[in-house]
């Protein structure tokens, strides 16, 4: 049986009687932390931050200590916080819940953080198609003022900190840390390139800036309040702290689940934690982390040497549920957005739906993005409305190898990965498609059921 | 083009928020967006204006971000996310559905402008598919029962307020 979760973000949300005003977050010692956080001295703040491992929830998983560490406090410039709320790989849903559910943890997670970078603005990045969250977020910004959490001279400290919301109006390149800054400079969210662009050094209005993700921040009131040491306790070394993952798919309970790093196993979260999948169904692909990162194919056996120089030879079921234990599928656990498809799922169409969102998002730059995203999304909507041809399997291949690594933007990767995937792990379904619709069936085979149509 | 009072008095608030003016220009056409229902070109250059920027400086993010439009979309927009989780759920029959119901052709608002019916891309709310947004309110776990229900509360005008649920 799977482990217990431990909900530490998610503590208060969904618990009968937790609403999401001041009231409620301060009858659970609300801003207790950042009370603290005003004692001491920013640089030990960013010491407790360092110690304690955590990575990124937003999508690369760096150590937001060391991104912090980058900053460049000598410049003499303002230093910018930017909370990246745009949620918009598709399958990740967490930040949502706690904007809606719980905003004061993400608002005295952005104090503490901004305190410990020394920031005195901060801008929570909400994308357009949360109107009601960052209504809420507003409310919870003008409730923090009237307390004085926020404003001028915290509580009584010559900390001043202002926090705005800022709203995004339908871009999924927003979510990109450089095309979020430029987005709030108001300019069109062209991502920059790094080098020199990097936000630490050259962000916000060319200040240094730090961009994090709201699952990240709402870390951070969470590891000032136990220590970075006790916080690093949890979870697996490389792994600290809790991560959110949010299962949606063909799975019976869909939703989001807080785990310690490495408590369980895919398999488990699939079949204990999410009831498994429908009746008579059998499991045929995962996507782990978002729709860009690679699919995995539910036969398939992970084979390697981990950091320490032990071999492993894992099924899907056995991937450790963490960032190390997925990657070791060659794959990577990014945002936790994890999509489970099973055997009545035609890859083609699926496909062609994940590359369609592609080719509508790519912002447009780089030439290999912006044309081949376009011409991967138009062969798969052939294949899949029944004029697939043999030679197309290959021609997917080399439209997606010409993207990744030629391009400003990880943009490029997200395009390519899920059909280099796709394609080189059911090779023998695009295959069958063009061939029996040659032989005259113009739909192809596996979608079982009409209602499941995906283009 | 006539801005209500209020919606001038938050352009007015918005702006100093900002170190820098330009930054404002994305919360001033939310603001203009919502008071008129698209942006027209008189506001464009008006915004433009009111910020110190080129017109073309305005006019490169209404083409550029899918939520501001050049032209009305009908007073109520139904967005119908069509992403993979959503899809595998059945979205794109439930797209079908709201366009029967309100006799409509995707991306294209009926003659009276009532109503416009389009796809939208993962709105975050994966685990609750299908989903549904109407103007601003998110309808989670919509079949084909709900989706005519709502539909036909779009129709008679009642679908899409704030705090309305199916
Ligand atoms: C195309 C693209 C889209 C992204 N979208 C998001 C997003 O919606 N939310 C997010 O937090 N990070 C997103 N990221 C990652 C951000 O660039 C950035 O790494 C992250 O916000 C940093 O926060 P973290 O270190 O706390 O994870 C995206 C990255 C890329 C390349
Ligand atoms: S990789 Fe794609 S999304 Fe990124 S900058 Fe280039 S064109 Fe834009
Ligand atoms: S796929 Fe529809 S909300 Fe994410």
């Amino acid at each position: 049986m799977a482990a217990k979760e431990r909900r530490i973000i998610l503590k208060n949300i969904d618990r009968p009687g937790y609403g999401n005003q001041l009231d409620s977050y301060l009858e659970e010692g609300g801003y207790e932390i950042l009370k603290r956080a005003l004692q001491s001295k920013p640089e030990d703040l960013r010491e407790e931050v360092r110690k304690s491992g955590v990575r990124g929830r937003g999508g690369a998983g760096f150590p937001a200590g060391m991104k912090w560490s980058f900053l460049d406090f000598k410049s003499g410039k303002p230093i910018y916080l930017l909370c990246n709320a745009d949620e918009s790989e598709p399958g990740t849903f967490k930040d949502r819940q706690i904007i809606h559910k719980d905003p004061h943890q993400l608002i005295e997670g952005m104090l503490i953080s901004a305190y410990a970078i020394t920031a005195k603005v901060a801008f929570i990045y909400i994308r357009g198609e949360f109107p009601e969250g960052a209504k809420i977020l507003e409310r919870a910004v003008e409730e923090a003022r009237e307390a004085n959490f926020l404003g001028e001279n915290i509580l009584g400290t010559d900390f001043s900190c202002e926090i705005y919301v800022h709203r995004g109006a339908g871009a999924y390149i927003c979510g990109e840390e450089t095309g979020l800054i430029e987005s709030i400079e108001g300019k069109r969210p062209y991502p920059r390139i790094k080098p020199p662009y990097f936000p630490a050094a050259l962000g916000l209005y060319m200040c240094p800036t730090i961009v994090n993700n709201v699952e990240t921040l709402c870390n951070v009131k969470h590891i000032v309040a136990m220590g970075g040491e006790e916080y690093a306790k949890i979870g697996r070394p490389g792994n600290t702290g809790t991560r959110i993952w949010c299962v949606s798919g063909h799975v019976r309970k869909p939703g989001y689940y807080e785990f310690e790093g490495g408590a369980l196993t895919l398999g488990e979260l699939i079949y204990d934690v999410c009831g498994g999948l429908y009746p008579d169904r059998t499991l045929k692909a995962v996507i782990p982390g978002g729709s860009s990162m690679k699919i995995l194919r539910a036969d398939e056996r992970f084979k390697g040497k981990d950091r320490d120089g032990n071999e492993f030879d894992l099924g899907l079921e056995d991937l450790i549920l963490d960032f190390d234990g997925i990657a070791q599928s060659g794959s990577l656990s990014g945002s936790g957005g994890i999509i489970v498809l099973d055997d009545t799922t035609d890859m083609v169409e699926a496909l062609a739906n994940v590359s369609s969102f592609y080719a509508h998002e790519s912002c447009g730059q780089c030439t290999p993005c912006r044309e081949g995203s376009l011409w991967l999304k138009k062969i798969l909507e052939r294949m899949s409305r029944g004029q697939a041809r043999l030679e197309d399997v290959d021609l997917l291949k080399s439209v997606a190898d010409q993207i990744p690594g030629r391009t400003i933007c990880a943009f490029g990767e997200a395009t390519a990965w899920p059909v280099q995937s796709y394609v080189a792990k059911f090779r023998d379904e695009f295959i069958a498609k063009a061939e029996q619709q040659a032989a005259g069936h113009s739909r192809g085979n596996g979608c079982s059921e009409d209602k499941i149509q995906l283009v | 083009m006539n801005l209500k009072p209020e919606t001038l008095e938050k352009i007015e608030a918005v702006i100093p928020r900002y170190p820098q003016k330009r930054s404002a220009v994305l919360p001033v056409l939310h603001l203009v967006h919502e008071d008129q229902g698209y942006i027209s070109r008189e506001a464009t250059e008006w915004i433009a204006e009111k910020l110190g920027l080129e017109p073309i400086n305005v006019w490169e993010l209404i083409t550029f971000y899918p939520m501001l439009r050049d032209k009305p979309v009908g007073k109520k927009l139904v967005r119908v996310c069509r992403t993979l989780s959503c899809a595998l759920q059945g979205s794109y029959k439930i797209c079908e559905t709201f366009r029967e119901v309100l006799e409509c052709k995707l991306d294209e608002p009926t003659p009276d402008g009532e109503v416009m019916v389009e796809f939208a891309e993962c709105l975050a709310s994966c685990h609750t598919g299908p989903v549904v947004m109407v103007n601003d309110e998110l309808y989670e776990h919509v079949d084909e029962t709900k989706a005519k229900e709502i539909a036909g509360k779009v129709r008679n005008g009642t679908g899409g307020t704030p705090s309305d649920t199916v």
